[in-house]
């Protein structure tokens, strides 16, 4: 018999009792919308990790200096030099002077972070200003006190108003705000606009003199970036004689680990869900084996006609292929359109072909697995007894 | 092909059964269903196989109809041995050879008339269009050609039987094979398809029918009585041909 005809005879079976067909497709519709609706939720988040990630700049590399006592330390002139050195690798370097202090405009006090950095900032961390102009290369030189506002603090302390010109007291200091932060996270406390730019020199001197512990660096470009985390650890393995001195990081590994763990975290699900393709699976191969007993008859009468024992069995697996196939179908357009819905719900969600093409592969693959054995049974069947059975 | 078979010259043996022996060994005891039969039919005859339940007629018609093989003995059917084939060759057989009529007419529910009678077309593997072709000859033979696509439930037990006859002669095997034919259906429509037995036997086809029936018996010209496995008569009435 050819494939289309038993396509189409299976259709017609399973057409016959439509509940109990639809029912053994449940199991199989349940288990493909599953695979397709939690790969695409882990897969959104993680497009919304990696995203927030390289919105800070992927080529953005972080050194944070411990030190090992003594006489050996590297300073920000070294830090410059080294990008100086290796133009190819290194696009730029910032200081990253963090302090915590208390920012007093008028009678409004506020607690927040304080970083000092140095012109290339904004250029490093992806970070512009949106009024004004951002900490420059003679503010640091002459350590001006000057300083740059996030608008968490515009909106706190100057009600949202242009602060350009204010002075604002950042731990008794007087400060001239010279610049406003471009929003990135709509104003949130705590957040990357929640932060006030000052001078690096500044921030050294309110801060007590300290050794600065932190830089940001950038690549030259993405593909340098590598090559730029060798030449500062080779540097600084170099000063320190020490690989626990110091410990560079960027980005890019950040969001190979985002990517490592919702693979993890995929994997987990799908199997989970590949659990109830299972059970969806042997549902199949109990109603097949109750359909063999009922159909003894109709077996037994086409054997007499001549059906072998191969016609039979490819009746039954097509059957049941055709089962798990629609069950299938009908699961991935239910997940497509679920994954689809939990957008309302404002999620991220990214719907992968490859999520799809699996899960139909696999349905089809349970409808042969699990329709072998009851269509083996009935091409066994004894014709003489077949057909005697009521 | 087949049909060109079929207008063979009458006379041709085509069933050969020598010292058939069926028996079912049930622990310690055995069971002689049948108990070393011979019978010889030839192309064209109209022959009835006559016992009570427990003669062995219906193992009879199973190893005739290529339904079950026997313990011992040959079986040649057109020509072939058929008493040693395995289960694929065997159906090959039943497709090829045979047509059978049931007591319980024996159609597929879920298909009508005309898919009933296509399927041991299907099963031979034949075209789409030549097997409606051939079904629909067939359905016309039995007067019920019309109706092709009513389901068998929507029909008399008659009009089953008569399609049950169309999908055994759709293959034109060169012998029908009918295990108690009539048995199912009043003595008015039972009288009916055996006269419709009769023409199909006047116009060439070899039938073997199995009844406990002497009623029916007595008008089929050659009648072959078993008893306890073994034949315990043969006998051809000149009389009753034609």
């Amino acid at each position: 018999m050819k494939i289309l005809q038993a396509f189409i005879l299976a259709l017609k079976s399973l057409s016959t009792s439509k509940i109990r067909s639809f029912l053994t497709m449940l199991g199989i519709i349940i288990g493909v919308a599953a695979v397709i609706v939690l790969v695409s939720l882990v897969n959104g988040m993680s497009q919304d990790m990696v995203s927030t990630f390289e919105s800070m700049g992927t080529n953005l590399i972080s050194v944070s200096i411990r030190g090992r006592g003594g006489n050996r330390r590297v300073s920000a002139e070294d830090m410059q030099q080294l990008v100086e050195d290796n133009p190819d690798y290194i696009g730029a370097m910032s200081p990253n002077v963090s302090i915590s202090g208390t920012v007093k405009y008028e009678s409004e006090n506020l607690s927040t972070t304080c970083v000092g950095v140095n012109e290339y900032y904004g250029d490093i961390n992806n970070h512009d200003v949106q009024v004004g102009r951002s900490i420059a290369y003679m503010d640091v030189e002459s350590r001006q006190r000057n300083c740059v506002l996030g608008t968490y603090q515009v909106n706190e302390l100057f009600d949202g108003q242009n602060p350009i010109g204010e002075t604002v007291k950042i731990n008794g200091y007087s400060f001239q705000v010279v610049g406003v932060l471009e929003e990135k996270q709509n104003g949130e406390e705590g957040g990357s606009d929640d932060t006030v730019l000052i001078p690096y020199t500044v921030a050294q001197k309110l801060g007590g003199g300290f050794t600065i512990s932190s830089y940001n660096f950038s690549a030259a470009s993405k593909d340098t970036v590598d090559q730029a985390v060798a030449v500062i650890e080779n540097y600084l393995l170099k000063v320190y004689s020490n690989s626990n001195a110091y410990n560079v990081y960027n980005q890019a590994e950040a969001v190979e680990q985002v990517n490592e763990l919702m693979g993890t975290m995929t994997l987990v699900l799908v199997g989970v869900a590949g659990i109830s393709l299972l059970v969806g699976g042997i549902g199949i191969m109990n109603i097949m084996l109750v359909s063999v007993t009922e159909r003894t008859r109709e077996i037994g009468i086409r054997k007499s006609l001549g059906a072998t024992p191969f016609d039979i069995k490819s009746q039954f697996v097509v059957e049941a292929i055709t089962t798990s196939g629609i069950g299938g179908v009908i699961g991935i357009l239910f997940g497509i359109l679920a994954a689809w819905a939990t957008t309302f719900a404002g999620m991220t969600v990214s719907i992968s072909a490859l999520a799809v093409v699996i899960a139909f592969s696999v349905s089809v693959v349970i409808g042969v697995t699990f329709g072998y054995f009851p269509a083996k049974k009935a091409s066994k069947l004894n014709p003489i007894e077949a057909l005697r059975y009521d | 092909m087949a049909e060109q078979k079929q207008v063979a010259p009458v006379g041709e043996r085509i069933i050969e059964l020598t010292d058939i022996y069926k028996i079912y060994s049930d622990g310690d005891s055995e069971v002689r269903a049948l108990d070393g039969v011979s019978l010889a039919i030839d192309r064209g005859e109209f022959v009835a196989i006559v016992g009570a339940s427990g003669s062995g007629k219906s193992t009879c018609m199973n190893i005739v109809g290529c339904l079950d093989i026997p313990t011992k003995g040959s079986y040649m059917l057109h020509g072939t041995d058929v008493s040693t084939m395995g289960d694929y060759e065997l159906a090959r057989v039943r497709n090829k050879e045979l047509g059978f009529v049931f007591q319980q007419y024996n159609l597929i529910p879920k298909l009508n008339l005309l898919e009933n009678v296509e399927l041991p077309l299907v099963y031979r593997g034949l075209a789409p269009e030549e097997r409606k072709r051939r079904a629909m000859e067939a359905l016309e033979r039995v007067g019920l050609a019309q109706r092709y696509q009513k389901f068998p439930s929507q029909l008399s037990g008659g009009q089953q039987q008569r399609v049950s006859i169309a999908r055994a002669l759709a293959g034109t095997p060169p012998v029908i094979l009918a295990d108690e034919p009539t048995g199912a259906l009043d003595s008015k429509t039972g009288k009916d398809v055996l006269e419709f037995l009769k023409t199909l036997h006047k116009d060439g086809t070899t039938i073997v029918l199995i009844t406990h029936d002497n009623s029916i018996a007595e008008q089929i010209p050659r009648v072959v009585r078993l008893q306890d496995g073994k034949i315990l008569s043969d006998v051809v009435k000149e009389a009753a041909v034609g």
